[in-house]
């Protein structure tokens, strides 16, 4: 589903360049979850970005169901990153002017359904999240742990190939943490495809697979 | 069918305008409202001030269409006959008809020592019928003192007040104004060799030459002041009906062979030259100002929208990370854009139209040469809110279009 040949992403400063990934061999398969570890400034954020089509490598390739995504043009890649991926970020970065409803009905909204049918199948994810409550409110009216809640509601709604997560749990308590990971093995059982980066061990555990990352190499694979 | 990214757009407009800080908006709303009078009203005072000065003289002297001597002659030739044939026009409401003659007005001289400076003002003498000048003009409204001239009235005379010094603002060298003269004040009146003596009856107080550099008297009187019995006018001032324009009459008047023995003009023929050029002067200086205005109120709003996407820098990012695309979000800078000058012009235009413009007719500003007014044309203030609005959607989409053309993950993440 996803692979990637030699993986190369270097940044320049000035006139220092430094390379954060250096030349990652990876492959992830349909249905597949699978954590990726590694301390701070490994390269597991960027490793994600590279993945989900949100930055561009430096060298190397990133095939995602058979395409070649250094072909892509910048429209190309938001209408891959629109119908095939969903994304659950850190601070769930959700748009502080759209009620939980309008959060999650905006990208089926883009993808062209009506607005009655947006909500309809929104409000119906929201509430199997137990967030049916929930729906008009503000991101500012709800707690760290259900505004990610609506931020996985967000990036599932639409029903995506490939679920990216980077550090879910991060800015969440033990309680919430659990719940919002409760969540993504349900999301699993159901053959959901996720990357996850997280550096919370008992988490990446979850997974089928934990990918160790360290100064821009994959340095180890452990099987769950 | 509305194209997806408009949608798109409008649905992020509509959810940011509502749950923005209504104090913000309110502020933006202020800023388009100032601009918005800033584009009418600036150049609205400014003409408003001449056409303040061309409705006096229309109102006032020329009424809508103005018959007067041809530069070779000293009187209408057959005014009867014109006359006559302007009372047959069916858009004629009224008209009257004036004498004139430049005369010397003398007073003081009851007690005028020979070595004492004369005291003297030259002036036009009009003789009029006071009920049909009045229909037509109604200067008598401008009376400021004493009372405006009956049929019956013998020796009375009404005078300008540029005649009398006490009424003159400016000491102008060259122009000779009558000292210590008021109602019931005796003046003699100076025409050619004949020479006559007058009661003050009134004093008319006008901005419009005309009136205020003129002295009216029955026109019984008039012509037996300057022996003229034939009934030749110098100036015939016509009231057309309300709805007809006054050029049909003009015409009428020259297709019936008046032009040949007069002058035949409109309002707005008679204005001197002088008078357009500075109309148009005017008119340049406003479009001036308002074109400052315009670009005031372009930098205002790009800065709004570009402190507005810069500080959302991050959710715009986010927008484009889960695959909103560009366009609609520059769509919704520009909805929001355009709800500010619409706003902005709605309310301009309720202050504009509901208040400013009534007051302006109801309390005219006081300038020296006329009775300033705002004139603000229905077609003029639309094609302006148009320009506002054009300005504002350009001035909106740059700023957005320059922070969404960012890196996308360099929004997410907020670097440089």
């Amino acid at each position: 589903m996803i692979e990637t040949k030699q993986l190369v992403k270097t940044f320049k400063n000035g006139d220092i360049f430094t390379s954060v990934l250096k030349g990652i061999d990876f492959r992830v398969g349909e249905g597949e979850w699978i954590a990726i570890m590694g301390r701070s400034g490994a390269g597991k954020s960027t490793f994600l970005y590279q993945i989900s089509l949100l930055d561009d490598p430096t060298s190397g390739e990133v095939d995602i169901d058979g395409h070649d995504t250094h072909m892509m043009s910048a429209h190309e890649k938001m209408h891959f990153r629109l119908s095939k991926f969903g994304f659950v970020f850190q601070d769930y970065a959700l748009l502080p002017e759209l009620t939980a409803l309008e959060n999650v009905a905006l990208p089926l909204l883009m993808q062209g359904l009506s607005k009655a049918s947006a909500y309809a199948k929104s409000t119906e994810a929201l509430t199997s999240a137990e967030l049916g409550h929930r729906v008009g409110n503000l991101p500012s009216q709800l707690s760290g742990g259900e505004q990610q809640r609506v931020s996985i509601v967000r990036a599932v709604a639409h029903e995506p190939k490939i679920l990216f997560a980077d550090e879910p749990t991060a800015n969440l308590d033990n309680e919430s943490s659990k719940r919002i990971m409760e969540i993504f093995r349900e999301l699993h059982k159901r053959g959901q495809t996720i990357i996850m980066v997280t550096h919370e061990e008992q988490y990446a555990k979850m997974t089928e697979r934990i990918i160790h990352l360290d100064d821009g190499r994959i340095i180890s694979e452990t099987k769950n | 069918m509305i194209p997806l990214n408009v949608r798109i757009g409008f649905f992020l407009a509509l959810r940011a305008l509502r749950r923005a800080s209504l104090w913000t908006t309110s502020l933006i709303i202020f800023v388009m409202v100032l601009t918005f009078l800033n584009l009418v009203v600036i150049s609205g005072i400014l003409v408003g001030l001449l056409q303040g000065a061309v409705d006096a003289v229309r109102t006032e002297y020329t009424s809508d269409v103005i018959v007067s001597t041809l530069s070779d002659k000293s009187y209408i030739e057959n005014s009867q006959n014109v006359i006559a044939l302007a009372e047959e026009l069916p858009g004629v409401e009224a008209l009257t008809s004036r004498y004139r003659e430049a005369s010397r007005l003398e007073a003081g001289y009851q007690t005028r020592k020979e070595s004492d400076k004369p005291n003297i003002a030259n002036a036009l003498i009009i003789g009029i019928d006071p009920q049909k000048e009045d229909e037509v003009t109604g200067i008598s409204k401008d009376l400021i003192e004493g009372e405006f001239l009956v049929a019956g009235d013998y020796d009375k005379i009404v005078l300008g007040n540029y005649l009398l010094k006490q009424y003159m603002i400016i000491d102008t060298p060259g122009l000779a104004t009558l000292e210590d003269v008021g109602i019931g004040s005796k003046i003699r009146i100076h025409v050619g060799d004949v020479i006559r003596e007058v009661t003050v009856k009134g004093i008319l107080k006008s901005k419009v030459d005309e009136i205020a550099l003129r002295a009216f008297m029955v026109d019984s009187q008039f012509r037996s002041l300057i022996g003229r019995n034939d009934g030749n006018v110098d100036e015939i001032a016509i009231k057309v009906k309300s709805g007809v324009d006054p050029v049909q009459v003009r015409d009428a008047l020259k297709l019936r062979g008046v032009g040949s023995v007069a002058r035949v003009q409109t309002f707005e023929d008679a204005q001197p030259q002088a008078f357009k050029d500075i109309i148009n002067t005017f008119s340049m200086l406003g479009t001036m100002f308002s074109s400052i205005g315009l670009v005031v109120a372009s930098v205002t709003i790009f800065i709004v929208i570009f402190v507005n996407a810069l500080t959302r820098r991050k959710f715009i990012g986010i927008l484009k990370g889960i695959g909103i695309n560009g366009n609609a979000i520059e769509i919704s800078y520009i909805f929001q854009s355009i709800f500010y000058a619409v706003i902005g012009s709605v309310v301009g235009l309720a202050l504009v139209y509901g208040f400013l413009v009534p007051y302006f007719l109801a309390h005219p500003i006081d300038f020296p040469f006329s009775d300033g007014i705002l004139v603000a044309p229905l077609g003029q203030t639309f094609f302006r809110v148009g320009l506002l609005i054009v300005a504002t959607v350009v001035a909106g989409y740059i700023p957005a279009w320059m922070i969404i053309r960012k890196n996308t993950l360099d929004s997410i993440l907020g670097r440089n």
